[in-house]
């Protein structure tokens, strides 16, 4: 009776686990909807390739040889070991032990290789933590890096060493009975093939059966719990990547880097200026009458568009963005880090007001221009693309700092002195310098 | 070196002659009004001239692209600009355009196109080496044999529209010792001109960006630092004088390298 008990209790956890995750997801696709509509519709061959080769095949991450080779090593090991949690969920539900182990051959060929793929994660997940931690390589140590974003790093790698850990001391119970010769084993079947934990039960050899029994149990019941509850770790932690990396990726911006978009309404409106036939007093169309008059460009996350939110929570605040940015290497407070972790935030925030306030939004006096992000890191941007070029899942800072760059010349005319004189200029003469348009060709005359 | 011998015809001459060029050069702000941009611009003349280009300019009913006001966040003004000009090259049913600026570049390229400016737009190195292809010009090594030069990639032509290859190969042609900064191609770090800073000082910090790169072209220990866009052409020159090297370091656009090594 107790095993149907196991079995219960497996099965809540496992419902419970995945339940709170699935809410947690809910969440996440209305907050990414809360901004405004973008068309990716578009190209989708392109869009399968780009996820194929960037979010897949880790095609950006390379271009740092050193981390871009452990990180594949966690990756593909976290991805193929957890073939294993499948065996754990079918073991844990019908009460049975390494239910594939019939596959013979191909199973130990399996367990044989999870083995040595979670021996190489931890080696690979202990130098990135000596990397942090030890070397402190400068891009972990930014000011945007402290606190919570600081530890949830270590958190993740910590997560990943003990579940690795679990998995290999299982192992290593489990082949410690297989070949105990014990007399009340019924039953743990002899399969599998243990290259690494083999030689770790040499620790076990003077623990009885019903020790080593509960020291694999223990692992056992630890692993799936530990990764039920990374699972649900992921919603809170920079560690979302290893999900929304996917599509992400696939509706990542496919024109050239240096294509910005052009605001429809603006072309409306200009269009309508310029043309010679327009009667500038005609009164406004119907229609529009009791609308809002759009804003123009982003003040707070949900003027910017979707694909820009679900760029903020795929960020993985790994700082490759930072390191490339000119702004930034020569002293200044941008960060085009900091300016994806600064609208997660703020989302966060809106999302959990509106939680609070049944579904609708209440105003809080606040917004992502000012009271996190600052003038200063915006005007500091020299919309030369690095970040978006070393981004290993695709993220566009840049198109961000244009959106707030739009809003604060158009709705608040608040450029910096300087550039309002060089927009002056554009407007009257043609040029961004003081010069007189009809002196255009005077250099072809000039000695 | 007599400037008599430019041929410069306007858009506006041609038409009243009947005649449609084959390319309009864009010559852009910087190289309309800016100084030391005015002798890229004249270089490119003279190429266009030697290859016998059928060519002509705007003169004075070019105007800003719009591009400055765009990156600095200033839509209404881009696109005033922009509508004003397209209504001008549509016009003149320009087709296809050369500039030697890459801000124009890209914004003639991939902005206009959805205003209603279709054309088929080109850097001037990628047209250079079109003409170095169809044997229209031919491009010696002469003073340049052997010299050290290194190639800044302007941010808007490499990273905004992946062009890394059409200025490296002309360079390659003079016979000159290519070398490749550290941080190059897709990786090149910006002179810190693009996106409106070359209107403005820059926020406060500890270097200046165009310092930065200067010191990091000086690495290579270049004869020639080569550059492809005016603003990026000011900003090393200021970098090379503010290093005291300006007497052994030249800061050359690719053209003047070219009209320089035939003693155009
Ligand atoms: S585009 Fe702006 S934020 Fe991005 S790297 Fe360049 S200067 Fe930094
Ligand atoms: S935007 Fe991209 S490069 Fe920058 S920290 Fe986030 S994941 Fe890393």
């Amino acid at each position: 009776m107790d095993h149907l008990l196991d079995n219960i209790v497996f099965a809540i956890i496992l419902f419970a686990g995945i339940g709170f995750f699935s809410v947690n997801v809910k969440k996440l696709i209305r907050n990414i909807k809360l901004g405004k509509s973008v068309d990716r519709s578009d190209n989708s061959s392109a869009r399968w390739k780009n996820m194929a080769l960037i979010a897949l095949g880790q095609q950006k991450m390379v271009k740092k040889p050193i981390a871009g080779f452990l990180h594949i090593l966690v990756y593909a090991g976290f991805i193929i070991i957890n073939i294993e949690v499948l065996e754990i969920i079918v073991d844990g539900l019908f009460n049975t032990h390494r239910a594939f182990s019939f596959l013979g051959g191909l199973y130990n060929f399996l367990i044989g290789s999870f083995e040595i793929l979670a021996l190489l994660v931890i080696v690979a997940v202990v130098i990135f933590w000596i990397r942090r931690n030890i070397i402190r390589l400068q891009r972990f140590w930014k000011p945007e890096m402290k606190g919570w974003p600081k530890s949830d790093g270590n958190i993740i790698l910590y997560f990943e060493m003990v579940l690795m850990t679990l998995f290999l001391t299982m192992n290593a119970a489990d082949f410690a009975i297989q070949h105990g010769n014990f007399a009340e084993n019924h039953h743990y079947i002899t399969a599998g093939a243990y290259p690494v934990s083999g030689p770790i039960s040499a620790l076990f050899s003077n623990l009885g059966y019903s020790t080593l029994v509960i020291i694999e149990r223990t692992c056992w019941w630890l692993h799936i719990a530990g990764i039920l509850v990374f699972l649900n770790y992921l919603y809170y932690s920079k560690h979302l990547h290893i999900l929304l990396a996917f599509p992400n990726t696939y509706f990542a911006n496919l024109n050239p880097k240096g294509q910005f978009t052009n605001v429809e309404s603006v072309t409306n409106e200009v269009k309508l200026m310029m043309d010679p036939n327009a009667d500038p007093f005609a009164a406004p169309e119907e229609t529009e009458s009791d609308e809002m008059p759009e804003k123009f460009g982003a003040s707070d996350v949900t003027d910017l568009n979707w694909v820009q939110l679900l760029n903020a929570y795929t960020c993985t605040e790994c700082g490759r963005c930072t390191s490339e940015c000119p702004a930034n290497q020569t002293g200044k407070k941008l960060s085009p880090r900091k300016i994806m972790m600064d609208t997660r935030d703020r989302l966060e925030e809106v999302g959990k007001n509106i939680d609070a306030n049944k579904g609708t939004f209440k105003e809080d006096g606040k917004q992502l221009l000012n009271d996190y992000i600052t003038k200063e890191e915006l005007w500091a941007c020299t919309s030369c693309n690095a970040c978006v070029e070393a981004c290993p899942v695709n993220i566009d800072p840049l198109s961000i700092i244009t959106e707030m760059r739009r809003y604060l010349v158009m709705e608040e005319s608040a450029a910096p002195v300087e550039l309002n004189n060089m927009m002056t200029n554009i407007e009257n003469n043609g040029a961004p310098w003081p010069y007189n348009q009809m002196d255009r060709l005077n250099w072809k005359d000039e000695a | 070196m007599g400037n008599e011998t430019l041929y410069v015809p306007t858009m506006a001459e041609m038409m009243a002659s009947g005649k449609t060029p084959d390319v309009l050069f864009w010559v852009g702000c910087a190289g309309s009004f800016d100084d030391r941009a005015k002798k890229i611009t004249k270089a490119f003349v003279k190429l266009l001239n030697k290859a016998n280009v059928d060519f002509a300019v705007l003169g004075t009913e070019e105007s800003c692209t719009g591009d400055p006001a765009k990156r600095a966040g200033n839509e209404f003004l881009f696109q005033m600009q922009a509508m004003t000009n397209i209504e001008v090259l549509n016009a003149y049913e320009v087709k296809k355009i050369v500039t030697t600026c890459p801000h124009c570049f890209n914004t003639l390229k991939n902005e206009y196109p959805s205003l209603g400016g279709n054309y088929k737009v080109m850097h001037h190195t990628q047209f250079l080496k079109t003409l170095l292809e169809e044997g229209k010009l031919k491009i010696e090594g002469g003073s340049f044999k052997g010299k050290k030069i290194t190639f800044h990639d302007p941010c808007y032509l490499g990273r905004a529209n992946g062009v890394y290859e059409a200025p490296r190969e002309l360079i390659k042609k003079l016979e000159a010792e290519l070398i490749e900064m550290k941080r190059c191609k897709q990786n090149g770090l910006c002179c810190g001109a693009g996106g409106a800073q070359m209107f403005k000082e820059a926020e406060k910090g500890d270097k200046e960006i165009n310092i930065e790169r200067t010191e990091e072209a000086l690495e290579t220990k270049p004869d020639i630092i080569a550059a492809g866009c005016p603003f990026c052409n000011t900003m090393i020159t200021d970098g090379v004088k503010a290093k005291e090297k300006e007497s052994s370091v030249k800061v050359l656009d690719i053209a003047e390298l070219i009209t320089n090594a035939q003693d155009l």
